[in-house]
């Protein structure tokens, strides 16, 4: 642990990313506090005025802050972000671990049906899943998940194979361990190193997937503010507005480069050799 | 050879069978009453309209494996019914008129990326830590965290607004028809030019990437050595005998990478206006067009089941070992 701590230290790079990762929680988390103002409330006199002292980022076609709106917006794409994560982490780990442990005829139809969710082109997957429900938050974080965990569970079951030959997973196997047990407490804490590893790059991803979803106008919907729908009424005033269209994405940016640079540098302390076995998992779409 | 392509030709089969599965569960989710979309202002039906089409279209009010039957035997004559828009044409014929263009596209986004990321991958792993690798490393984290919906809109403000210099929609301008043979192809290309950049843009980032690291493990291998002891000039060890075997795992990657290349075309079409399958779709989830929606799932992923089976073919083609190695542990 002290060596992780020490490898992470000397990663300049991963140390910045991680101070941007944990100052955006900050602030999605103090949104209501440090927002100059209200982020729903128009204003019919400030229709896309230019950034200023008032509003620092400028207003939108209502007249609504963009600065604060931004900052509500952090709290939508980070719960989305680690929510989906969470959905797809879990099942991942369940089919991977059960396929991994198993082996067998339950590995490889567990791997087939792998195979197959990686043959959808992912947005068309989840465009034809969410014509057919009512999109929210709620629904936005559920699809991404249910269409995100492939990778997970890839990356589980290649840990299972390795550990499961171990002596100390042999040994509570001759004591009777039942196999839930072993799963779960012999051979999982051993494998959730690349495992959060893989959460930590998955989460920029998820982020990803739904400003594009929210962009297309088929994510989280007005009046809540996600940097994707702000950019996809951006998009509508691009010839005066720039300020609508600049902004947002250049907080997607920031946030998915400081992810990436913190998970990678994660990576790299928790074990080099990682690098092979756990490269970009998550695919972008 | 032939074998070999056999044989992946059968085992692609149950994914086929799986598609038409999963898109079947997708047709499911709908409770009770198609989901009522707050965006589907446009939508020209009612909810009970909708709802009696679908139970008649897709037999809902039959026991489900009737239902699946049903729904599996008009795939396989691509039947997929007719569209829900006034124009109410077969959703076979609508995604026929738009595949041409998507498929252009992305083969040309894949011929650019790959034509661009094997050469900075190569230079960037043989000069590793210089300022040239450096700077691509750079490239790589940016281009992987740019939202592409983002950098579309960026050059659409500098290109079309700004500057005025490129069209930011369409294929075609509205005087085409007027325009001499070779003016129309330039107008095509310049029409083109935006959607390819923002399309390439991750996906090279992504392959140069892939491209440094397969051939920085490539250059470590002993035949290397054995390369340069012999005297043979770098360009050769390098250009040749590194090259190649560099090469093998960015065919599978590119086969691996290619569902996120076609998904992309949603964003990228809906951006410029390109009329193809990705833009059919988000028109069609806004106007609740089901049928088009299902056939567009089920042929896009068809699409690239069969892309993947020809990267898979292809990397039997260029490394003999798959192919005696898939032979042995039969």
């Amino acid at each position: 642990m002290r060596a992780f701590w020490r490898a992470l230290r000397r990663n300049r790079l991963a140390l910045v990313g991680g101070v941007v990762v944990v100052g955006l929680a900050a602030l999605a988390i103090l949104a209501p506090a440090i927002a100059p103002w209200d982020p729903n409330r128009p204003d019919v006199k400030k229709i896309l005025d230019a950034p200023s002292g008032v509003h620092p980022l400028g207003t939108d076609q209502l007249g609504r802050d963009v600065l604060s709106r931004m900052f509500y917006g952090a709290r939508v794409s980070l719960a989305v972000g680690f929510v989906s994560v969470g959905i797809a982490s879990l099942i991942g780990i369940v089919l991977g671990a059960t396929a991994g442990y198993h082996g067998g005829v339950v590995d490889a139809t567990i791997m087939r049906l792998v195979d197959l969710m990686l043959v959808f082109p992912r947005f068309f997957l989840l465009l034809a899943v969410l014509a057919f429900l009512r999109p929210s938050i709620w629904t936005i974080m559920a699809v991404i998940g249910l269409t995100g965990w492939m990778g997970v569970a890839r990356l589980v079951r290649a840990e299972f194979l390795a550990i499961k030959e171990r002596e100390f997973v042999i040994w509570s196997q001759s004591i009777g361990a039942s196999a839930f047990r072993i799963i779960w407490r012999h051979i999982l804490p051993n494998a959730m190193a690349p495992v959060l590893v893989a959460m930590t790059l998955g989460i920029p991803a998820a982020i990803l997937t739904e400003s594009g979803l929210s962009f297309l106008g088929l994510g989280v919907q007005p009046p809540h503010a996600s940097w994707g729908n702000i950019l996809n009424e951006g998009k509508d005033a691009i010839e005066i507005g720039w300020w609508l269209s600049v902004y947002p994405g250049l907080a997607i940016l920031l946030t998915v480069l400081s992810y990436n640079l913190f998970g990678e540098g994660i990576r790299d302390a928790l074990d080099p050799r990682l690098r092979q076995s756990v490269g970009r998992i998550v695919t972008r779409r | 050879m032939f074998l070999y392509a056999l044989r992946r030709l059968l085992l692609a089969i149950p994914l086929l069978i799986g598609i038409t599965f999963i898109s079947f569960l997708v047709i499911h989710l709908a409770p009770g009453t198609p989901g009522e979309i707050q965006t589907g202002d446009l939508s020209i039906q009612s909810d009970k309209e909708i709802q009696k089409l679908l139970i008649e279209l897709y037999d809902l009010d039959k026991p489900l494996h009737v239902q699946y039957w049903k729904w599996l035997t008009r795939i396989v004559r691509l039947d997929f019914g007719k569209s829900f828009s006034p124009d109410a044409r077969p959703v076979l014929q609508k995604i026929g008129e738009r595949l041409p263009v998507t498929l252009l596209l992305n083969i040309v986004e894949m011929l650019i990326i790959v034509a661009l990321a094997v050469p900075i991958g190569v230079y960037s792993a043989t000069r590793q830590y210089s300022m040239f690798d450096k700077v691509t490393t750079v490239f790589v984290f940016v281009g992987f965290a740019t939202p592409d919906f983002w950098l579309a809109l960026l050059l659409m403000i500098l290109f079309g607004v700004q500057l005025g210099w490129l069209p930011i929609s369409g294929l075609r301008s509205l005087n085409w028809e007027y325009l001499s043979f070779w003016r129309q192809q330039w107008d095509f290309a310049g029409h083109l030019f935006l959607p390819i950049l923002v399309a390439t843009f991750g996906g090279l980032a992504g392959f140069s990437r892939y491209m440094r690291q397969s051939m920085l493990e490539v250059v470590r291998q002993d035949y290397i050595q054995s390369a340069r002891a012999k005297g043979l000039p770098e360009r050769v060890v390098i250009g040749k005998h590194a090259l190649r075997n560099a090469m093998l795992p960015i065919v599978t990657v590119l086969g691996l990478s290619l569902p996120g290349l076609i998904g992309g075309s949603i964003i990228v079409e809906s951006i410029f206006a390109i009329p193809g399958m990705g833009q059919l779709m988000v028109q069609a989830v806004f106007e609740r067009d089901y049928p088009v929606i299902m056939g567009n799932l089920v042929i896009v992923s068809t699409l690239t089941l069969v892309a993947n089976l020809l990267a898979d073919v292809t990397y039997s083609f260029v490394d003999p070992r798959i192919r005696v190695g898939a032979r042995r542990r039969r």
